[in-house]
């Protein structure tokens, strides 16, 4: 166990996340190459990059299921103690430091229901008020106001993603579109400091991914926590981002702005190649 | 390697010709089969080397036999039915109804079935009763096979949403039955003592039952809701076993002291074993506990000091009354169970008290199960069976989850194998062998993987069947491993599957039962 | 130097011992690797082997057959073909209709068909031991102890089972490299869909697998038949579980670490109920086994695998 770390000297002000000098191999394979950004509260920050570029692998870093090869990963939020997540457990980070995610092929809990999964994602909070499921099986109503003050959160975040009606029915029997909502909406309900969100508008139509810049920009506004999207959808990231990173074969290569962005030859280059063929 | 036969062109095969091909290549398949292991039975007499007897006839039969059937069967999936009706109708009443007979030891049987004349055949196919009745039931699947065939004709061809529908109006109409039957099987458990049905060997089966029924439910934390195939649970309910059989021979400590005691050091044993392990992938873990209860049972085996090796431990207090005992002569001064109610003694009241006592331990089991699994852990295992990276991301702690899992199933076990001690009055480590692990397994997955009432159902099907038809002796043990494959065969997701979700917004509803990724 | 020749001589029955684990175990991580389930059942369709290579050898005596050789010849060939059956017959049957159901519907059907073989063999062969004499006996003696106290012998049955194992691990090598079944093996392991989309056949391809991994099964209950002599309707049970702990030591999926794995338990166990205690050799292999899993899940020679989230 190594969550609360002694305070790291973190950039102040609004910073959240500061990642530095990150570098992951995998064998011979570099995947990120000494890629440092930082990414700050209310705000989106946006991670582009060609297919291969090590975006998911970057998230994976900093939601624990990679130990990075080298580089610092800190988290600072907020009248908590800063965490380094790269030496936390891969669990932890998403206990202790507060960093959700989704996934780029849906990861729900498919035999569940709706419900259910909002509830899973509030676990260890009704842990702690179950008194480890002692006093839960005692019936205390401590427990028993946990409870509905649980629910109670997911129903809301049911009506916010439109779920409410199909809150019984396994999650797993969802359209595609409810259950990218559903994901978003369980990784909120662990109440995080910074969501990561991978591929969030992948196979949904023009009007779904509409209603998701929505969602997005309302969670930044409402809740004042980071989001950190991985897209692919030049429309969503370029319309929601606050601050886009972009990576080419493992590396940054552009770090700024929409607009400064939009215009960097680098950038251009990794996306359209080479103008020298012809 | 391609499938040449997709070039066969667009002819339409003739049924017959099709039919026939199936049966020519049965019936090769059969005769490999039997050539050598039922066509020459060895046998080894005192002081001679091996020899063996043929039983050719038995070849050819089932040689005959097998291939007609495959043979109509194959003719049902060309809409030509009737003859796998009529077929199937004949060997059933030629073969079941005669060997049926046989198998009882019904004299009708002898009459007219056996001929003794050597050079007469006799009017049976097989010499065994049980075989043809064997055959008999196969007869009867072909039969099955014709009756459905006709009535999907009418029904159609089945689309996805159709199998959708019907797989929910299945999980509808199991978690009905369960509500029905689970309150009746209670109902039926407790009263039955005192039916004239409850005699002593009823009851004595009954426990047995009812033990399987607990060591399944203890078994359903860990498989059903936790998703971890454990395949040494015997191990846990050895160690309760012998626990017992310790505190109470060498500590004086009667039952009921000891049954806290044996499902701590149970569920000790539980958490040592599953801290390294539980990080392994579904099928790892089954052979490492599969590999845990060996070890378990050769310890039990050659520690002879501790355990009494191979003759195990006997002089086991028996069960008492909390404290009072059964006993026609108490020592002066003390009661007795008879001399507490004003009843005549009786050996049976200490049957009858175990019953109960098995019946209370089965329900707590079941009890706890069901609360569990709407507390903040319960959804966790949940959750973990169906996506433990998901549960990751989440922060949840999936080895601490995992653990109170094994640790809470091995507990149960442990408490299981203290009443297993003290009814036996002795233990070996011949009870507790693979097989043991394997059939609770079993019982689990027949029964549809988190439903408490099919446990039972599968538990009664698979224990009290078995003692119940005990004239089938040799066969006993083949009919089980045939049973377990076809019911897995007829409903994989077992008898009752259905999942009713522990929390819901709009009142009551199941859901079908969970087929991703159940154990990975 | 005096503790040399008892330990070779233990190094060499560890082996003989090993490669019977390890041709069994081929069975187990073939039917893994393609359809990543443990085939409970395959410890019988061996105990079937030995039984059909005993039968063999009872009937070359009745035809008078008594030239050594074609008697090993015979019982091989004939075993092979008959449990190849047999390992047909259990995929079609038990684990054929379940594709595509809960995984542990299969494994479940698994563990009936072991029950039912083992009752099966112990209704139509009896409950008892079948001793048989050995025909292949005498070896060569390598080395004396220098007190003349000990000699080591390495047996011709030894030299068979060791010189027919490195054989078909050979054969079976080529087989899945070169040939277009065994291409089609490996395209199923790596993806059943896709492999069915591009024209081969599933079914098939996966019934091959039962048939030649009931097929070496054969081979290893012939080799135990002769070498050990005392073939029984539970002998399956033991052996399997062991078989299946050197496929998983070995790194399940990998023909060669399943040879390796054999080697390694058989050796294992050898030496540990030569220097330590017998009644605990069992232990003494599960242990392994559990150490393995723990340090290295995916066992000796199993590539790691990179979790995809």
């Amino acid at each position: 166990m190594s969550a609360p770390m002694n305070a790291p000297a973190i950039a102040t002000g609004d910073t959240l996340l500061e990642v530095e000098r990150l570098t992951m191999r995998f064998g011979g394979l570099v995947a990120i190459n000494d890629v440092s950004f930082s990414a700050k509260k209310r705000q989106i920050t946006g991670v582009i990059g060609p297919n291969g570029a090590g975006k998911t692998t970057l998230f994976n870093c900093i939601t624990g299921f990679y130990k990075p090869t080298v580089g610092r990963i800190a988290l600072q939020a907020e009248g908590r103690d800063p965490f380094l997540l790269e030496r936390m457990d891969g669990f932890r980070i998403g206990q202790r430091a507060k960093v959700a995610r989704t996934f780029q092929n849906i990861r729900l809990f498919p035999g569940m229901s709706v419900l259910e999964n909002l509830m899973v994602a509030q676990h260890n909070k009704l842990m702690h008020a179950s008194g480890w499921t002692v006093l839960g099986l005692l019936g205390l109503p401590s427990f028993r106001h946990a409870e509905a003050a649980a629910k109670e959160m997911a129903v809301r975040w049911l009506e916010r993603v439109k779920l409410t009606r199909v809150a019984d029915e396994p999650a797993g029997s969802l359209p595609y579109g409810d259950q990218r909502r559903l994901e978003i909406a369980r990784a909120m309900c662990t109440e995080p400091v910074l969501l990561c969100l991978d591929e969030p508008a992948a196979g949904l139509n023009p009007k779904e991914s509409g209603e998701l810049n929505a969602l997005l920009l309302s969670i930044r506004d409402e809740f004042g926590i980071g989001l950190l999207l991985i897209e692919h959808d030049m429309s969503v990231v370029m319309g929601i981002s606050d601050h886009i990173v972009v990576l080419d074969y493992g590396s940054k290569i552009a770090d700024g702005t929409p607009a400064e962005i939009r215009n960097d030859p680098a950038v251009i280059r990794a996306y359209l190649g080479e103008e020298d063929t012809e | 390697m391609t499938d040449m036969t997709l070039s066969a062109g667009p002819k339409a095969p003739s049924p017959l010709v099709e039919a026939a091909k199936d049966a020519v290549f049965a019936a090769i398949l059969v005769f490999l089969l039997s050539w050598l292991m039922i066509g020459y039975q060895t046998q080894v007499l005192q002081g001679q080397p091996m020899s063996y007897v043929t039983r050719y006839s038995d070849v050819l039969w089932a040689v005959f036999l097998i291939p007609a059937g495959r043979f109509l069967m194959t003719l049902t999936r060309f809409d030509r039915t009737l003859p796998a009706v009529i077929g199937g109708a004949l060997g059933f009443i030629y073969l079941f109804i005669p060997g049926v007979l046989g198998v009882l030891e019904v004299p009708v049987y002898g009459e007219f079935f056996v001929t003794v004349d050597p050079l007469q055949p006799d009017i049976l196919p097989f010499e065994q009763p049980m075989v043809n009745v064997i055959f008999g039931i196969g007869a009867f699947f072909v039969l099955a096979a014709g009756l459905r065939a006709r009535r999907k004709k009418t029904v159609g061809a089945q689309t996805l949403e159709v199998r959708e529908a019907a797989e929910a109006r299945q999980a509808r109409i199991s978690k009905n039955l369960s509500s029905i039957l689970g309150p009746l099987l209670i109902a039926v458990a407790l009263i039955i003592p005192f039916t004239p049905w409850g005699d002593r060997k009823l009851v004595d089966t009954l426990i047995l039952v009812m033990t399987y029924v607990m060591l399944g439910w203890g078994l359903n934390i860990v498989v059903g809701l936790a998703g971890l195939l454990d395949l040494g649970y015997v191990a846990f309910y050895a160690v309760g076993a012998y626990t017992y059989a310790k505190l109470s021979i060498d500590l004086g400590l009667d039952f009921w002291a000891s049954l806290p005691i044996a499902g701590a050091i149970a569920a000790t044993f539980g958490v040592a074993l599953g801290f390294p392990v539980l990080r392994l992938r579904g099928d790892y873990l089954a052979i490492v506990t599969l590999g845990f209860g060996e070890i378990i049972r050769i310890i039990l085996i050659n520690w002879q000091i501790f355990t009494g090796g191979p003759n195990g431990l006997g002089n086991i207090a028996k069960i008492d009354f909390f404290g009072i005992p059964f006993e026609r002569n108490p020592k002066e001064g003390e009661l007795a169970f008879h001399t507490l109610f004003g009843l005549d003694f009786s050996p049976v009241h200490r049957i009858y008290f175990l019953y109960y006592v098995i019946i209370a331990l089965a329900l707590v089991t079941n009890f706890v199960t069901i609360r569990l699994r709407r507390m903040p852990i319960g959804r966790a295992w949940e959750a973990l069976r169906e996506d433990e990276t998901a549960c990751r991301a989440l922060g949840i702690n999936p080895t601490n989850t995992k653990l109170t899992a094994f640790a809470l199933g091995a507990m149960f076990a442990g408490f299981a194998g203290s009443f297993f001690a003290t009814r036996q009055g002795f233990v070996s480590p011949e009870s507790f062998t693979f097989i043991e692990s394997a059939v609770i397994l079993a019982i689990v997955v027949l029964g549809g993987m988190g439903s408490q009432v099919g446990v039972a159902l599968a538990a009664i099907l698979l224990i009290g069947l078995p003692e119940v038809l005990r004239e089938l002796s040799l066969y006993r043990m083949l009919v089980f491993g045939g049973v377990m494959v076809l019911i897995m065969l007829l409903r994989p997701k077992g008898l009752l599957s259905f999942r009713v979700p522990t929390i819901q917004l709009h009142g009551k509803k199941a859901l079908p039962p969970t087929t991703a990724g159940a154990v990975k | 130097m005096d503790w040399f020749p008892y330990f070779l001589q233990q190094l060499i029955n560890g082996l003989t011992l090993g490669s019977i684990y390890g041709l069994i175990a081929i069975g187990y991580t073939m039917v893994y690797g393609i359809i990543g389930m443990v085939n409970f059942a395959h410890g019988d369709v061996y105990m079937i082997g030995a039984f059909q290579a005993m039968i063999v050898f009872l009937l070359c005596g009745t035809l008078g057959i008594s030239w050594v050789p074609l008697q090993l010849l015979l019982m091989l060939v004939v075993s092979m073909v008959l449990t190849a059956a047999y390992g047909w017959t259990v995929e079609r049957i038990a684990y054929r209709p379940l594709r595509g159901a809960p995984r542990l519907a299969p494994l479940i059907t698994a563990i009936g068909m072991s029950i039912f073989l083992q009752n099966y063999v112990q209704l139509v062969q009896g409950p008892r031991p079948k001793p048989i004499e050995s025909i292949i006996s005498g070896g060569v003696s390598l080395m004396t102890r220098s007190d003349g106290s000990f000699t080591v012998q390495l047996g011709w049955m030894q030299i068979i089972i060791i010189i027919a194992t490195v054989v078909l691990m050979a054969g079976f090598t080529l087989l899945i490299t070169r040939t277009s079944l065994g291409r089609a093996q490996r395209a199923c392991e790596q993806d059943m869909k896709m492999a069915s989309l591009l024209g081969v056949n599933v079914d098939r391809t996966i019934s091959m697998t039962f048939v030649m991994g009931a097929g070496l099964a054969a081979i290893a209950g012939t080799m135990v038949t002769l070498y050990y002599g005392n073939n029984d309707f539970y002998m399956g049970f033991l052996a399997g579980i062991k078989a299946f702990t050197a496929a998983v030591l070995g790194g399940i999926g990998s023909l060669p670490g399943a040879m390796l794995g054999g080697v390694l338990l058989g050796v294992i166990e050898a030496l540990w109920s030569a220097y330590f205690s017998a009644e605990y050799k069992d232990v003494a292999a599960f242990g392994v086994l559990v150490l393995v899993l723990i340090f290295r899940p995916t066992g000796l020679l199993g590539r790691p695998e990179v979790e995809k989230v």
